[in-house]
């Protein structure tokens, strides 16, 4: 089957963001950007899955500016086959990528789309759902197994009691949640091919897709600052303070 | 202007989330009506009846709605939401699901796990794993809106809405249910939970879990949690996860327990009332959101603080 992953670029998880003084985004000057984790784990599931001969080819796709074509080679030196950038300057919304995932479908016609269940930078959770919603296909969120059984998709989910796992007429999206897999480091013998696969660049406009936003940032400020409290002595001290400053046991 | 709630239950069973989120779409403004959807799911909807400032609840019961899958779900919203001005549910894995389905299906950019409510259509919300809150404002005609619990207060018990039965939506055959491994607990829901008590990595194993914070937890009748490097390692099962991409909990007291405190971990548990940090390494992040640190070897505290308690 042939495999679509989306990869977006977004601020490296390591970075802790600081909130630009005049309060109208976060600061992402000179800030590491890298792979979203979470997509990094969904190429890692589209490898896998070719690598155990489910997958027939991996095409992925970023929607993003120029610079994310890095996002791109990386997951093409991981195992992707080729890539298809899509540029835009425009912050676009899950909604926008989600009208411009399925153009690429429409023209790509996977069997599986696989993508993280959220992006680090806006914690939104929606692309993958709603790609599903406008292609009328059936959806896997929160994955931690992905199989192929028969002409089904089983995907075992991480829900708020434990696991659910569906079957999945195909074509399907799946999201991927932490513990699908660990993502492999790509060789640099790989890195060096990767260099070498094809990349097609494309706009919103190639697809007829607009990216206005719905949402308007009217401003982004710092969470509210927690202070440290005190350190205690000992358990004793602690349990005095729980039950008689706290008042919370 | 009327909102729709799409209520989180285990059909026998209301979510303590459902009177979170009316007290949420109250200050949204406008009539407030539930959505029940199940399978035998009559006690959940009279229990959302109860709930003060609902109008009404509509209740669907089918055995297509019995496990809560996206697709029928998607479906039966979309059967009753041109009632609606907006369309609200809680940030739970089952919001999460379903909710972003049914905004691209009316094409919708969704509102996601909202903190606040400035007005009927600007809102709150963490990004960046709660390092920064944004203020947005939507200008779509609907608004589709999943809700963090833990933000809003309940919503008082002691009303009596009327209970009307619908169900006309079609079940798309694309996705079956096929099992669940659910964990079976007598402790409290860990994200309604009054006090919590976290592990980390430093616990090292299932078992120290079971040796170390469990008679803890038993004293105080806490919930249990844990970090995700204890979830990766195997010592605790996914749906015990705190932090940004596991459960967001609030509870009146938080123990951390061999937890460093990533940002990630701190994202899920920093709006705690009361934070305790127990760890043998004085430098670790925890303690700089804590009210109560105790530097300390846990496997010699913990059964101390239990035998304390």
């Amino acid at each position: 089957m042939k495999v679509l992953v989306p990869v977006k670029r977004v601020v490296d998880y390591n970075v802790k963001v600081r909130v630009k003084s005049d309060q109208t985004d976060v600061d992402l000057a000179n800030v590491k950007m890298s792979m979203n984790p979470f997509d990094e784990i969904a190429v890692e599931e589209a490898v896998r899955l070719k690598e155990a001969g489910t997958a027939s080819e991996i095409v992925v796709v970023s929607i993003g500016p120029e610079k994310a074509q890095e996002q791109i080679r990386q997951a093409l030196a991981m195992g992707g086959d080729r890539g298809i950038l899509v540029t835009t300057d425009v912050d676009a919304e899950s909604l926008g990528v989600a009208k411009l995932l399925k153009a690429v479908c429409d023209e790509e016609k996977p069997d599986m789309v696989i993508m993280g269940k959220q992006a680090i930078d806006n914690d939104q959770n929606q692309t993958g759902q709603m790609l599903a919603a406008l292609l009328d296909w059936p959806q896997g969120t929160f994955a931690s197994e992905v199989a192929q059984n028969g002409d089904k998709l089983h995907v075992t989910r991480e829900i708020d009691g434990g696991l659910q796992t569906v079957a999945l007429n195909l074509p399907a999206v799946v999201t991927t949640d932490l513990r699908l897999n660990e993502p492999r480091y790509a060789s640099l013998p790989n890195i060096m091919k990767a260099k070498k696969k094809e990349m097609a660049q494309k706009t919103p406009e190639d697809y007829g897709v607009d990216l206005t936003p719905r949402l308007s940032k009217l401003k982004v400020t710092d969470p509210p600052k927690r202070e440290a409290g005190i350190k205690v002595p000992d358990v004793a001290t602690l349990v005095d303070k729980l039950k008689n400053e706290a008042g919370v046991i | 202007m009327a909102i729709l709630i799409v209520a989180d239950h285990a059909n026998t069973e209301l979510s303590d989330s459902t009177a979170k989120v009316v007290t949420a779409a109250g200050q949204i403004g406008g009539d407030v009506d539930i959505l029940i959807a199940g399978e035998n799911a009559a006690a959940a909807a009279d229990a959302a009846a109860k709930i003060v400032g609902v109008r009404k609840v509509l209740h669907a019961d089918d055995a297509h709605y019995g496990k809560g899958l996206a697709e029928p779900l998607t479906e039966l919203v979309l059967s009753v939401a041109s009632d609606y001005d907006a369309i609200v549910a809680p940030a739970s894995t089952s919001g999460k699901n379903f909710m972003p389905r049914v905004a691209a299906k009316l094409d919708v950019m969704q509102i996601s796990e909202i903190t606040a409510v400035e007005a009927p259509d600007t809102f709150q919300r963490p990004i960046y794993a709660g390092n920064a809150i944004a203020t947005v404002k939507s200008s779509d005609a609907k608004k589709v809106i999943t809700v963090r619990p833990t933000s809003f207060a309940a919503a008082a018990d002691g009303g009596s809405a009327s209970v009307e039965k619908i169900g006309n939506a079609a079940f798309p055959s694309i996705s079956d249910f096929v099992k669940e491994e659910l964990t079976v607990s007598d402790r409290p829901e860990l994200q309604g939970a009054k006090i919590v008590i976290s592990g980390g990595r430093a616990l090292a194993s299932t078992e120290n879990f079971e040796k170390y914070i469990y008679p803890v937890a038993d004293k105080l009748g806490a919930a249990i949690g844990a970090s995700r490097a204890a979830v990766d390692a195997g010592y605790m099962p996914n749906d015990y996860q705190v932090g940004q991409t596991g459960k967001v909990v609030a509870p009146e007291l938080y123990i951390a327990c061999g937890i460093s405190g990533a940002i990630q971990h701190l994202a899920g548990m920093k709006d705690s009332k009361v934070i305790v940090a127990i760890n043998k390494d004085e430098e670790a992040p925890i303690f700089s959101v804590a009210d109560y640190g105790l530097v300390a070897d846990l496997f010699e505290a913990l059964p101390e603080l239990e035998k304390a308690l």
